[in-house]
């Protein structure tokens, strides 16, 4: 069977104005419904940039981008597009508009011109999906950061989505933020099958995801299950990029005579394996 | 500390006043001002001081709290009053010396023309206590949804208002942080003449402005990922009702409005 995939890139390349290069340039790829892809990339590599043309906030200057089927652009699937590729930005701030969070989740409904009675239970159960349904009528000033990005994440759950992209969603957050918003998105992933696209910089979330693409000076240089691309270590130094501590020790302990698999991504991974060669008997069972 | 600042003058309790709903609040606040300008006779001054004492009483908001809006336009009523009192001609002449003459008819009419001020402040302080700002933003996009017809910008500047109020608290919040930054530095806001302490405004307010520029580009680009296409097409999550109690109102209001023309014809 060949499914269209969620997200088609083909040969696209964006370049801003009065820009004297691409910010991207000749990107191709293919985002499977129910994948959850982490891009990679150092700063200023065209991961935002990509984010946005998977948005129709931007429209490639060269090749096709093709959400859900709909190319960006023709205008006439713009709402369309934005209503199926929903996107979480960096500061929870900037993206909140109403002065109430329920009022924040309609937002998106209002656009879509959905009729108010339809609007509650969607409102209702998107609250519910990101745990937040305590605060329904609560001023969103008064919510911490990892709380403001779920209600964020409700407003785009909403609108029914197929893809979620988060352009470094965590970033300003706080540790048990970040664990709060990244579980978010991956049990929406695992339950309700939305393909998700994790902008990040931080190598242990990504290493979480599916399947890792690296962007590097506007092109993807990489693109792989976290394990082969993680790797590549020294690859991935040459790309200013860190990999997993776990990885990185890992390649450590293996050039000191430990003899570990690769694919080493989480500590549970790590320990799994270490155990099966220090105790050989016990990991059998 | 900023987190609980509450906004505008609202003040939130449930009354009976509070859950009126806000466009008819909004008209009736007008009539009530056209109301005041009908008056003529010291004795419906009194009729429109009972009518906004007896409403304070019951909005459940403090009469003290409705002549906390007259502070910053006490000066306003005053010159008001000492302009009347000076250059209204007149005949009857009560005080003269050098040049001041103050005469009956300046007097009624200093006293008219402060007293209107006031129960203007006074009648739009009441809206203002006992309706929250979005309510009030809700109230005046429907208003004036009419005038879309003519090419105003009703949606657009409820939008506006919208995010203003949103963003109050963070820009707040945001001012607090660089004042303390600055202070940590060295800087000092509380000191020193009027000039120096303006000058001392500058290193808070330029990134300040520069944050609000950068905020307003991010939160314009997430509208658009949400789908906003401005008021076309538009539903709403708020919808407004209008209720036995509105109509109550409308009848009161009536009701004083023809005990006000009654007292011109007959006084
Ligand atoms: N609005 C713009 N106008 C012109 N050039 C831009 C604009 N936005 C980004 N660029 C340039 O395009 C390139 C890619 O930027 P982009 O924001 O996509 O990078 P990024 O990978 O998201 O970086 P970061 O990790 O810092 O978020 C950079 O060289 C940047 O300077
Ligand atoms: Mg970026």
């Amino acid at each position: 069977m060949t499914e269209t995939p969620r997200i088609s890139l083909d040969g696209v390349s964006y370049t801003y104005e009065e820009a004297p290069s691409p910010a991207l340039s000749q990107a191709t790829a293919a985002i499977r419904e129910g994948e959850f892809v982490a891009v990679l990339g150092h700063n200023g590599s065209g991961k935002s940039t990509l984010a946005k043309l998977l948005n129709a906030l931007y429209i490639p200057t060269e090749g096709t981008v093709l959400v859900c089927g709909y190319n960006t652009k023709e205008e006439k699937y713009t709402w369309e597009i934005r209503r199926r590729a929903g996107m979480i930005f960096q500061n929870p701030d900037n993206q909140i508009v109403a002065t109430v969070v329920k009022e924040d989740v309609a937002f998106g409904l209002e656009n879509l011109g959905v009729p108010t009675v339809d609007m509650i239970p969607r409102i209702e159960s998107a609250l519910a999906t990101v745990r937040m349904s305590k605060f329904a009528d609560t001023a969103p000033h008064m919510l911490s950061g990892g709380q403001k990005q779920r209600v964020a994440i409700a407003g785009i759950l909403a609108m029914e989505p197929s893809v979620i992209i988060a352009d470094e969603a965590t970033a300003m957050l706080d540790p048990s933020g970040r664990q709060e918003v990244l579980d978010t998105l991956l049990a929406l992933n695992k339950n309700k099958n939305i393909t998700v696209v994790w902008i990040t910089h931080f190598m242990e979330e990504a290493a979480k995801a599916d399947r890792v693409i690296v962007v590097s000076d506007g092109s993807i240089v990489e693109d792989g299950t976290p394990g082969e691309v993680f790797e590549k270590t020294d690859r991935m130094r040459e790309l200013h990029l860190d990999v997993p501590h776990m990885t990185a020790l890992a390649e450590e302990l293996r050039s000191e005579g430990m003899p570990l698999p690769g694919g080493i991504l989480t500590v549970e991974d790590m320990v799994r394996e270490v155990e099966k060669i220090i105790c050989p008997s016990k990991s059998a069972t | 500390m900023l987190k609980n600042i509450t906004l505008g003058q609202y003040y939130p309790v449930d009354s009976l006043i509070h859950r009126l709903d806000p466009r008819i609040k909004l008209i009736l606040t007008i009539a009530f001002i056209v109301a005041v300008f009908m008056v003529h006779t010291l004795a419906g001054y009194a009729v429109i001081f009972a009518f906004v004492f007896w409403l304070s009483r019951l909005a459940k908001v403090p009469f003290r709290m409705l002549l906390r809006g007259l502070k910053p336009l006490r000066f306003i009523v005053i010159l008001t009053f000492l302009l009347n009192l000076f250059f209204t001609p007149g005949e009857k002449v009560l005080v003269e010396f050098w040049i001041i003459r103050i005469t009956e008819e300046s007097l009624l009419q200093a006293v008219h023309y402060s007293l209107r001020l006031i129960f203007l402040v006074l009648g739009t302080s009441l809206l203002t206590l006992t309706t929250s700002p979005v309510s009030l933003s809700d109230a005046i996009e429907i208003l004036l949804t009419p005038l879309k017809k003519i090419r105003f910008p009703a949606h657009e500047l409820a939008m506006m208002m919208t995010i203003a109020l949103r963003f109050i608290p963070t820009l707040l919040e945001e001012t607090d942080k660089i004042m303390k930054a600055q202070m940590a530095r060295g800087a000092d806001f509380e000191s020193g003449n009027l000039f120096n302490r303006a000058r001392a405004m500058v290193p808070l307010l330029v990134p300040l402005f520069v944050s609000a520029f950068r905020r307003a580009g991010d939160l314009a680009m997430a509208m658009e990922s949400r789908c906003y296409h401005g008021g076309e097409g538009r539903t709403r999550l708020r919808v407004l009702k209008i209720q036995n109690n509105d109509w109550a109102a409308c009848g009161i209001m009536v009701l004083l409005i023809g005990l006000i023309v009654l007292e011109g014809i007959l006084l």
